[in-house]
């Protein structure tokens, strides 16, 4: 799906052509986080998944007026809850104690699931085994045959929110590009997502194939070699 | 009929060995775990289990799980770090396990409830747990028709209940509750306190009387 034309969320794909932006070194979790977070348009209602992509919340700007959803019933998430704050009912989708924030609101899963569902979150931040040239997700199941599937909320996430952004790192531990021709891992959901947040590029899937938003580095030319999906510079 | 019971026992005594339960909770926010715990003492077995996860660590559902009370686990996300009672029985082939989209979980509750045959949703189109299933193009987009989930029973935990059965909730334990008591034939709920009729605004009712059998309160 493009998102220059579908996209809500997005502040600054007109910005873009010619030449990718570039950087001298990989990007950290830290430094990913921080793009991401700076990418996420005022006001937007955004839910990070598991793991990596809860780091987002930790440069989200009071100026951006940002909500975030937990997918287990709770619009206004605050922080994570230390010491006294920590309340057993008041838990974040990965069961960890969090706050609430002003303006906050609870609502039991059905609502939360229809909010994800129905297309009303602008964003959502998931983490990826692999993602396709085309946009297909595959981040619940490695397939392996003695795992024990779980899939949580991850496939109503991919599906249904208007602008998926994968965070992960470009290789995987044995050096091979997690963004390929065609997800080998069970997928999650097709077509889904809209951009990929790596350590050493932002790739951003349209109707034209996937474009480099930007490098860190590495140069066009040396990312091409790595990733065996075709790929169009700005 | 509405019955306050006085023990957790007494709520439960009517689980057939057999039914489907269905039991609230998100992790350990909302888990009925005295209602679970009596369960466990009653007997019960042969049950089938709706549940966000398949049980935490040593208590509530994770014990009646080890026990070899639970024949099937309906839910989205089993496989936890401290999940171990599930992942023994099913490793061992002694559980059968449906798992479901949590959306879709919530949703086929929901449907329930409501009287709704079945819906179509585009979550989990073109992935391994759709397979098999009717898929259309619907509204623009491929759909999966899902069926409802229904139950025998529900256990849900609740923070208030007044003397018609109307129910409030606590922050994110919430979750299950209220889709659940709609869901069921028989709704058990555990409440942290009991207020008489009028005690609460009628405005922050979160699940109404009509979906609630039996309340016992606990702690």
């Amino acid at each position: 799906m493009s998102e220059i034309s579908t996209s809500s969320a997005t502040q600054d794909a007109a910005n873009y052509g010619g030449t990718p932006k570039s950087s001298d070194t990989p990007l950290g979790r830290d430094d990913l986080a921080r793009l991401v977070a700076r990418d996420i348009a005022p006001g937007s209602f955004v839910n990070l998944g598991i793991g990596q992509p809860t780091l987002v919340s930790n440069y989200l700007t009071a100026e951006q007026n940002i909500t975030l959803h937990t997918e287990n019933g709770m619009l206004g998430m605050g922080p994570e809850a230390k010491g006294a704050e920590i309340d057993p009912d008041l838990i974040n989708a990965g069961k960890i104690p969090v706050t609430e924030l002003p303006g906050a609101s609870y609502f039991h899963h059905a609502d939360s699931f229809a909010m994800m569902r129905g297309g009303h979150l602008d964003v959502c931040v998931l983490g990826a085994f692999q993602v396709s040239a085309k946009g297909d997700l595959a981040n619940w199941h490695t397939g392996a045959p003695d795992a024990i599937p779980a899939v949580g909320g991850a496939m109503d996430l991919a599906t249904g929110a208007k602008d998926v952004y994968v965070m992960m790192t470009l290789l995987s531990k044995d050096g091979k590009s997690k963004l390929v021709p065609e997800c080998t891992y069970p997928i999650t959901g097709v077509g889904c997502v809209t951009r990929v947040y790596t350590d050493k590029a932002v790739f951003l899937i349209t109707d034209d194939g996937v474009r480099v938003r930007e490098t860190f580095g590495i140069t066009f030319e040396e990312l091409e070699q790595l990733v065996d999906v075709p790929l169009l510079a700005g | 009929m509405l019955e306050f019971k006085d023990t957790v026992a007494e709520a439960v005594a009517g689980v057939q060995d057999g039914s489907t339960v269905m039991i609230g909770g998100f992790g350990n926010a909302g888990q009925p775990f005295e209602l679970i715990d009596a369960l466990l003492q009653s007997g019960a077995r042969d049950l089938t289990v709706v549940n966000n996860n398949a049980g935490q660590a040593d208590e509530g559902l994770a014990l009646l799980i080890k026990e070899g009370r639970v024949r099937k686990m309906i839910c989205s996300f089993p496989r936890q770090s401290d999940s171990w009672h599930f992942d023994a029985k099913y490793r061992a082939g002694e559980i059968e396990l449906e798992l479901v989209p949590q959306g879709n979980l919530a949703e086929r509750i929901r449907a329930a409830g409501a009287g709704i045959g079945g819906f179509f949703t585009p979550t989990g189109y073109g992935t391994m747990l759709a397979e098999g299933k009717e898929t259309r193009f619907l509204d623009g987009k491929w759909q999966v028709f899902e069926t409802p989930i229904h139950a025998d029973v529900a256990l849900i935990k609740a923070l208030k209940a007044d003397g018609k059965g109307n129910l409030v909730y606590r922050k994110t334990a919430r979750n299950f509750g209220p889709i659940m008591a709609a869901a069921a034939k028989q709704t058990i709920a555990q409440v942290s306190e009991v207020v008489p009729v009028g005690g609460l605004d009628p405005e922050n009712v979160v699940t109404p009387g009509i979906y609630v059998n039996t309340i016992v309160k606990v702690g």
